[in-house]
């Protein structure tokens, strides 16, 4: 396998956002922390602050916040979950959560103009700094299960090869707040970094998704 | 603050607990000593949840009982989690689950707080028991219907109902327990024994200045009786003569073992007969039955855990203490000793009033 040049990354101070936002996710972390009593693995795989996109299975509105709580906070404050418009931005504490707290990336699930692709959206607000948190399975699955995964996750490594696509195993949350539910029951979960995986050149598409979403469901049995 | 033989107690467990931690440390050093390292470890894991749970426990004495009604709260929680995470529960369970982590579980805490003896002994068994089949009944999902209904109870009963009941020794009505709490003793154990008998609080007023530590001290006492008689019985059950009591539930446990500690427990129980309400015989008796209840606990709990293909409930979600695993014996022991304290103090008083 080799991996194609690029250029050297370039080191760029990041503010951290003013004081009330930055206890604020302190505090939201922490909050997340105690509902959902994850305990974190990272297996072949260290904690890094260069650009990385954390794909997930997702079953619950608590994933992108508990990934996010999970991160070491240096790497925290650059990691943006992307996360449904719609959802997010319902009401004034989601809006300001998603838009000052934990800093989403808010993609408008309803309308996706051929311009304005969530993809290049995600790779123009990232930047050389920022890592994202995404779910490639489009939406929540009610169950346990892993569903198969969309193909946003392969435009994004084929225009940004050097991306690191770390898989993120999470466990119990759908049944800490389920699909359709509002009021969360505190149980206990776990999240599972697994090692990275790239995009080779020329894999095809279906190939590619399958082996990230063959990724995720390794760190099952772990 | 504690008296001297509430500190005598609390500072000779410690004390006990720093010099065991002393033995594993240099044996773990030394690896000549012959003994498997393996038990060294557990054992020396095992040591430092004890240490954290008597010293969190010598510390909430001296905040007060609230407080300690608060940690036992706290613990019931976390132990009810890992057994609700354990057990499989289906989409159709959640708001009951909702309802009896956020109602019953701080109803019962709260109930025990305010020494409402008559409520907090039947809230889980009838009114939690009722509300959890009605609740899953509503959301409209049969499959596995009574399965799941009982085994919602089930962690409940054990790791909040049975649990409450040590915190509830800190409100039991002892002969020279402060004056402020037996007016306001157990409101509904149907009749109002402060008004009944006006010169108890008199009287009760004159020993407080005696003995106010006399609760902490049974708390602590019952807590220090089980944990004992856990490690007694797990070291009994290595003697050479072993009988194992099932193999399919738990591969280590002798009936050796439980005599053996359940003895043990009786002798070091009666020895700190001092620190409790009750003569020698009866503090013997008293550590007799709460080892038997701890072994019942263990038991049970390690059956549950096979049941479901676990070895502890701190490996379920790696990184997590395993909570259960420390207090499986306590929550058996906890409603019996409770019991057994309340009738025998009530027969000691029946027998001899002015005692």
């Amino acid at each position: 396998m080799k991996r194609l040049a690029f250029p050297p990354p370039v080191e760029v101070q990041v503010p951290r956002g003013a004081l009330t936002e930055r206890v604020a996710g302190a505090g939201l972390a922490l909050i997340a922390k105690l509902i959902s009593g994850f305990s974190v693995r990272w297996f072949d795989c260290v904690p890094d602050t260069c650009q990385r996109v954390y794909f997930a299975n997702h079953t619950s509105h608590l994933d992108a916040i508990v990934i996010w709580a999970a991160l070491p906070s240096e790497v925290r404050h650059l990691s943006r979950p992307v996360a449904a418009k719609d959802y997010w931005e319902a009401g004034a504490v989601r809006r300001y959560l998603a838009n000052k707290v934990f800093n989403a990336l808010l993609i408008d699930r309803k309308r996706i103009k051929v311009h304005q692709s969530p993809v290049d959206l995600m790779l123009r607000e990232i930047g050389h700094t920022h890592s994202l948190i995404v779910f490639p399975e489009g939406s929540r699955n009610p169950g346990p299960e892993v569903g198969p995964f969309k193909s946003g996750l392969y435009y994004l490594c084929k225009k940004r090869p050097d991306l690191e696509c770390i898989p993120v195993y999470l466990d119990n949350m759908n049944r800490i707040l389920p699909r359709g539910e509002v009021l969360p029951v505190p149980l206990l979960s776990s999240i599972t970094f697994g090692p990275p995986i790239w995009l080779e050149r020329d894999e095809p598409k279906a190939e590619f998704l399958h082996r990230a979403r063959q990724a995720i469901l390794r760190l099952r049995e772990i | 603050m504690m008296d001297l033989k509430t500190l005598s107690l609390v500072g000779g467990v410690l004390v006990l607990l720093g010099a065991a931690a002393a033995v594993v440390h240099v044996l773990k050093r030394r690896t000549d000593s012959g003994i498997d390292p393996a038990i060294v470890e557990t054992f020396r894991l095992r040591l430092r949840a004890w240490a954290l749970l008597f010293a969190v426990l010598a510390a909430t004495f001296v905040i007060g009982s609230a407080a300690t009604v608060v940690l036992f709260w706290a613990i019931s929680f976390w132990a009810l989690r890992e057994f609700i995470t354990l057990t499989p529960t289906r989409p159709g369970d959640h708001r009951a689950l909702f309802w009896v982590f956020f109602l019953c579980t701080p109803l019962q805490f709260f109930l025990v707080g305010m020494r409402w003896y008559g409520l907090y002994s039947i809230l889980i068994p009838v009114y939690a028991f009722l509300l959890i089949p009605a609740r899953i009944a509503i959301a409209g999902d049969a499959k596995r219907f009574l399965e799941r209904t009982a085994k919602i109870q089930c962690g409940l009963l054990i790791c909040v109902y049975c649990l409450s009941y040590a915190p509830a020794l800190m409100t039991l009505r002892l002969p020279g327990r402060p004056a402020e709490a037996s007016t306001a003793a157990e409101i509904g154990d149907g009749v109002m024994l402060g008004a009944q008998a006006p010169g108890r609080v008199s009287r009760s007023a004159a020993a407080a200045a005696a003995d106010p530590g006399q609760n902490a001290r049974l708390l602590f006492f019952f807590v220090f009786i089980v944990q004992l008689s856990d490690a007694f019985q797990y070291a009994w059950s290595h003697l050479p003569v072993r009988h194992v009591i099932a193999p399919a539930i738990s591969p280590t446990r002798t009936w050796e073992g439980v005599l053996g500690g359940a003895a043990t427990a009786a002798l070091v129980g009666g020895a700190l007969w001092w620190a409790t309400p009750f003569p020698v015989w009866m503090a013997a008796l008293m550590s007799l039955v709460i080892a038997v209840m701890g072994f019942a606990g263990s038991m049970t709990m390690s059956a549950i855990k096979r049941d479901r293909g676990v070895r502890d409930y701190g490996t379920l979600v790696a990184g997590h203490g395993g909570v259960l695993d420390r207090i499986d014996s306590i929550c058996f022991a906890a409603p019996v000793f409770f019991h057994c304290t309340r009738f025998y103090l009530n027969m000691a008083e029946s027998i001899n009033p002015l005692a």
